[in-house]
């Protein structure tokens, strides 16, 4: 027992470390250094190696496939096809529609045909084009607008999902009405690290290991076993080391064909994408079409809004579902609407299925109720940013799909703050200042600045009804601290946030964080909708101040005061008398506390069927963008100089982490408008490369000013929300209005390309 | 895979002559990626890395002889950037520092990609590229080393050794459009090259045909409507500029792929050779 002697107090104060600090990942270093293991550093003494042969055609149906040609050939292990799935035949995120391996037709380019293992992966190419798989080719449907009537493409139908809002008068006039319509090309989450994870049969049982960067350990395992015919208990999910996700890491990629490739040659079999096999091999984000019709008052008030979206989900349903609900639910955007008729559909195409990405369905409606802003702005002779904060949405509003918006709602501070950065300084002569940068295009005499405003909003956490919970333990021994999540950390800071919490709460920084693993303890839920550090984060906490509870209640004991008079804050724990002053952790030794629980948001439940009314959400946040760019209109190239945002944090439990969420948010929102789009040409994808997929780069990154809005959230874990999202909400819409500031065009869909603005 | 390292060129042409198939490497900019991607399988390669003699490079009287593996970076970054400023502006526009720390003006030209950042400038330099094998040497202009797509007249046991062309006299620009502001395949490029002594102008495009592109028409258009004088050059009438810029968008045959349209490619080269020849004559 370590406390203090009568009469004394301790000067030991709890580090540094806690809640509210910049502190770095404790992984950050490894990181710099090479030494952090991904998942593709994986390495086993008798692995085989895994591949995946895909089909070619967004479009077939298949007529045969003969593997003993690819099984004839030297190192070959396996290779197993529809035939070898003993489990499930489908899987999929939300409804079970996408085959393991395709059987009779296959409906994208890239789906999985078979996999093979072999003892070398240019062993696996060669069986690869070995495997003889004769196709039917059939038309493909890549329509999105026509898709709901075409041939099916899935005997579940064309249509994933509709989402009909009908709220207030329907009938509602404005004086002024404003029309557009505008589409959102196919974004891509373009994680660093290619999908890559190993699967390791456990000697004798039957049972598995799983290997895996991914998003959502438990999900994963419910997946795997039902496909392998196992009892979930006997798949094992453990996180690997994670290089991004975005959304891209939900779904089952290789996951099922790995652990039957290590179930048939009974060797622990790796996989790992190549970029170009990544493009094909995860979802993307929906292509959308939208027509909006905006209703308002002589003044500017938002009368009626009305909408109809169509998204693009591909071959496979994915998140599609939730994907339309979001679309649906937040295609008003952040503002006081009265009334709102909306339409919103989600089809199934021969197009790349698509499915979770950062902002999920509301950056698309944003990028769509963001330029009707400006119209109406425009049409009623107002600034923009006047129309903006004369709508905005505060607490107690109710949203379009009737629920009262009772948490925090700071849209007007984040568009104040936005705002209130002086405008950046006319651009220098330095090439990289220029549009068109490194190429040397620019004539000054040419170049146009303009400035774009937006705002968005979402929710956090999951929606509609879903059970959306999240266990975590907390054990405490002899001073340290070990925690058990199964949180997927997927780059977020997920594993920081975590000790300072602990920090905080227990006042050490001895603290470890396990593996992330389905074999230790219950679902933390998914690594997405912004919600594990206000999920995860608080049943950490709640975990670490049961700990701390116990351990209040044995200081009580041992030093034989009454418990009331004992108390435990910022890490410390005292007695009235003072005769005990220590950091939690350190106040009772050769004792172990031990806290296990599950943590779950309110309950939300599920939108009416005809009229999309309902408590759906949980908590929502908030953003806005000011984007100043430079354009070349001549050549219709584009340099956004600037970004600034004010974002609804709720608290920044750690601001560098938070700061890394904007950058980074806004840069792939600076990506969505101007460059990044997965091209596809009757179903085939034309760039999956980072060649011609492309990416920011620093020189295209603009200069980002950040003002975080602290208002608490209840609920959240020391008053914070989920910020991962937020960032690339208003961003590309910002960029956008800038881009047509600078140009008089309206550039109705995104990315805006040269020729958009050239020639347009 | 054996991979040769030999230490002079004519021990490299040697290794060439007996295994014709082997793949020489320079930077390995571009072969690493296709070998990545097996789009090729060597079972041999000539590595370029210890071959010194050339990795240099000499500047003779009015003549450039570049070695044919000096990287971009010194390209960019010696004298050789005075001499031939056209070609340091393009060596800027390619890839990374990476890649620019690496990548070779003989890689370039042997990969002969319509997208090759250097091809215009040395077709406009009118470069004449000097082919060895254990034959003997041969010279070939540029415009004609790359035949088509990707297609040279290279023959398999051949190196090339050196570029050589004019040291600069007079103004000198190239303009790369691509939708990115560094690292990005151009999606056109304009190269021009004023020579003030002898009065004449040379002007070529990159990624809106399948071989280098001259454009002789508007280059005599240009040449004959400059205001050529001891002090510099002007052009008087600023409609020439315009009609230069079309006229050379009359000579591009861009194609519509996954990385532009015909109609932009055709739009931006009549934009860039404006700004080109505004730039050589205001300069
Ligand atoms: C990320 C990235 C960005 C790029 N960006 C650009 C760009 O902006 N602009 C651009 O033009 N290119 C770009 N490239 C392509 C490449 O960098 C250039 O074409 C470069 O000049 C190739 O030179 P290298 O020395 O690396 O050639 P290598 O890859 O070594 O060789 C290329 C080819 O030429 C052959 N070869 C090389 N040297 C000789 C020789 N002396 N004689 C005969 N054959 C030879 C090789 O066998 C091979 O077929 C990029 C490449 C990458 C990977």
């Amino acid at each position: 027992m370590t406390d203090t002697s009568a009469g004394s107090t301790t000067t030991i104060n709890p580090p540094a470390t806690g809640v509210g600090n910049s502190v770095d990942r404790p992984d950050a270093s490894a990181k710099v250094l090479g030494s952090f293991e991904f998942s593709n550093d994986l390495n086993h003494e008798r692995m085989l190696w895994g591949a995946t042969i895909r089909s070619p055609h967004p479009s077939a149906r298949i007529v045969s496939i003969n593997v003993a040609p690819a099984l004839a050939i030297p190192g070959v292990a396996a290779v197993v096809t529809h035939h070898d799935v003993p489990g499930s035949p489908v899987y999929g995120l939300i409804s079970h529609d996408q085959p393991v391996f395709a059987s009779d037709v296959v409906r994208y380019q890239g789906e999985p045909v078979a996999a093979v293992a072999a003892d070398h992966p240019d062993t696996c190419r060669r069986a690869m084009v070995a495997v003889e798989v004769v196709y039917e080719v059939t038309e493909p449907v890549v329509d999105l607008l026509t898709a709901a009537t075409a041939k099916p493409v899935h005997p579940d139908g064309n249509v994933v999902r509709r989402v009909p809002i009908r709220f207030g008068d329907v009938d509602a006039v404005g004086d002024i009405v404003v029309e557009g319509t505008y589409e959102m090309g196919m974004q891509d989450q373009a994680f660093m690290g290619p999908e890559s994870g190993m699967a390791v049969p456990a000697a004798g049982d039957g049972s598995i290991d799983l290997y895996v960067a991914t998003q959502w350990l438990h999900e994963d395992r419910d997946q795997v076993a039902d496909c392998l015919g196992l009892a979930r208990d006997d798949v094992r999910i453990h996180l690997a080391g994670t290089g991004g996700a975005f959304g891209a890491r939900e779904d089952v990629s290789f996951h099922v064909h790995a652990c039957l490739l290590a179930q048939h040659t009974n060797r622990p079999v790796k996989m790992q994408y190549r970029r170009d096999e990544s493009f094909l091999g995860h979802v993307h984000r929906h292509p959308a079409h939208m027509t909006y019709r905006h209703h308002a008052t002589n003044d500017g008030r938002l009368v009626k809004v009305e909408c109809d979206i169509v998204l693009d989900g591909g071959a496979y349903a994915s998140s599609s579902f939730a994907v339309c609900g979001n679309a649906a639910r937040f295609a008003a955007g952040p503002y006081k609407v009265p009334n709102a008729v909306v339409n919103a559909s989600v089809v199934r195409t021969n197009n790349p299925p698509c499915g979770a990405m950062r902002g999920f369905g509301a950056v698309q409606v944003c990028f769509g109720h963001e330029a009707q802003m400006d119209k109406l702005a425009a049409a009623l002779d107002m600034d923009p940013l006047e129309i903006r904060l004369l709508n905005a949405l505060e607490t107690g509003d109710r949203l379009i799909t009737g629920q009262i918006l009772d948490g925090v709602a700071p849209v007007r501070e984040c568009i104040e703050a936005a705002a209130a950065f002086p405008l950046p300084p006319i651009s220098g002569n330095d090439v990289f200042d220029q549009p068109g940068g490194a190429g040397r295009t620019a004539d000054p005499l040419a170049v146009r600045r303009g400035v774009g405003f937006a705002v968005g909003f979402k929710n956090a956490a999951f929606a509609e009804g879903f059970v959306d919970d999240t266990h975590a333990r907390c054990r405490l021994e002899n001073g340290q601290v070990t925690l058990w999540c199964a949180a997927a950390e997927v780059g977020q800071g997920f594993v920081t946030i975590v000790r300072q919490i602990a920090v905080s709460t227990l006042g050490t920084d001895r603290v470890e964080l396990m593996r992330a693993s389905t074999a230790d303890i219950g679902s933390a839920g998914s690594t997405s909708a912004s919600r594990q550090t206000y999920m995860s984060g608080a049943a950490v906490l709640k975990a670490c101040e049961e700990v701390a509870e116990q351990v209040r209640l044995a200081i009580a004991a041992t030093h034989d005061v009454a418990p009331e008079l004992v108390t435990i804050e910022g890490g410390r724990a005292r007695t009235i008398d003072g005769r005990v002053d220590v950091i939690v952790a350190d106040a009772i030794a050769d004792v172990r506390f031990e806290a296990e629980l599950r943590h779950m948001h309110r309950e939300t439940y599920p939108l009416d069927e005809e009229t999309g009314q309902g408590d759906c959400d949980v908590t929502w946040i908030f953003a806005a963008h000011r984007a100043v760019v430079d354009v070349d209109v001549e050549l219709g190239l584009v340099k956004v100089v600037e970004v600034t945002t004010g974002q609804d944090v709720g608290v920044a439990l750690n601001p560098l982490h938070v700061i890394g969420q904007i950058e980074g948010g806004i840069s792939q929102g600076v990506g969505l408008a101007v460059m990044e789009e997965i091209i596809t040409d009757v179903g085939l994808v034309r760039n999956p490369s980072f060649t011609d997929y492309l990416l920011p780069t620093m020189v295209d990154m603009p200069d980002v000013r950040i003002t975080l809005i602290e208002q608490p959230e209840e609920g959240g874990p020391f008053g914070a929300k989920g910020v991962g999202e937020t960032p690339s909400l208003s961003s590309t819409p910002a960029v956008a209005a800038a881009v047509r500031a600078a140009t008089g065009l309206e550039l109705t869909r995104v990315p805006i390309k040269p020729q958009d603005i050239a020639l347009g | 895979m054996t991979v040769s390292m030999p230490s002079s060129v004519d021990e490299t042409l040697r290794l060439l002559s007996d295994d014709p198939a082997a793949t020489i490497l320079a930077g390995g900019t571009d072969a690493m990626v296709e070998i990545n991607y097996e789009h090729r399988r060597p079972a041999s390669v000539v590595s370029l890395r210890r071959v010194n003699e050339l990795a240099t490079w000499s500047i003779d009287g009015g003549t450039v002889r570049l070695g044919a593996t000096v990287p971009y970076v010194e390209i960019m970054n010696s004298e050789l950037a005075a001499a031939s400023p056209g070609l340091a502006q393009a060596s800027r526009t390619v890839g990374s520092s990476q890649i620019r720390n690496t990548g070779t003006v003989g890689g370039n030209l042997a990969t002969g990609s319509p997208a090759g950042d250097t091809i215009p400038v040395l077709a406009a330099l009118d470069a004449i590229v000097e082919i060895a094998s254990v034959r003997g040497i041969r010279e070939v202009a540029v415009v004609d080393l790359i035949v088509g797509v990707k297609r040279t007249v290279l023959e398999p046991d051949e190196l090339i050794v050196a570029i050589r062309f004019p040291v600069a006299s007079g103004p000198q620009e190239f303009l790369k459009i691509g939708p990115r502001n560094a690292m990005v395949i151009s999606v056109a490029s304009c190269a021009l090259v004023i020579n003030q002594a002898e009065r004449s102008v040379a002007c070529a495009l990159g990624s809106v045909s399948p071989a280098p592109l001259r454009c002789g028409d508007a280059e005599e258009f240009a040449a004959a409507n400059i205001d050529w004088t001891s002090d510099g050059i002007r052009i008087t009438d600023p409609r020439t500029l315009e009609t230069f810029g079309s006229m050379v968008a009359d000579a591009a045959s861009p194609i519509d792929d996954h990385r532009s349209t015909a109609a932009y490619r055709k739009h931006g080269i009549a934009v860039m050779a404006r700004r080109a020849l505004t730039r050589a004559t205001t300069s």
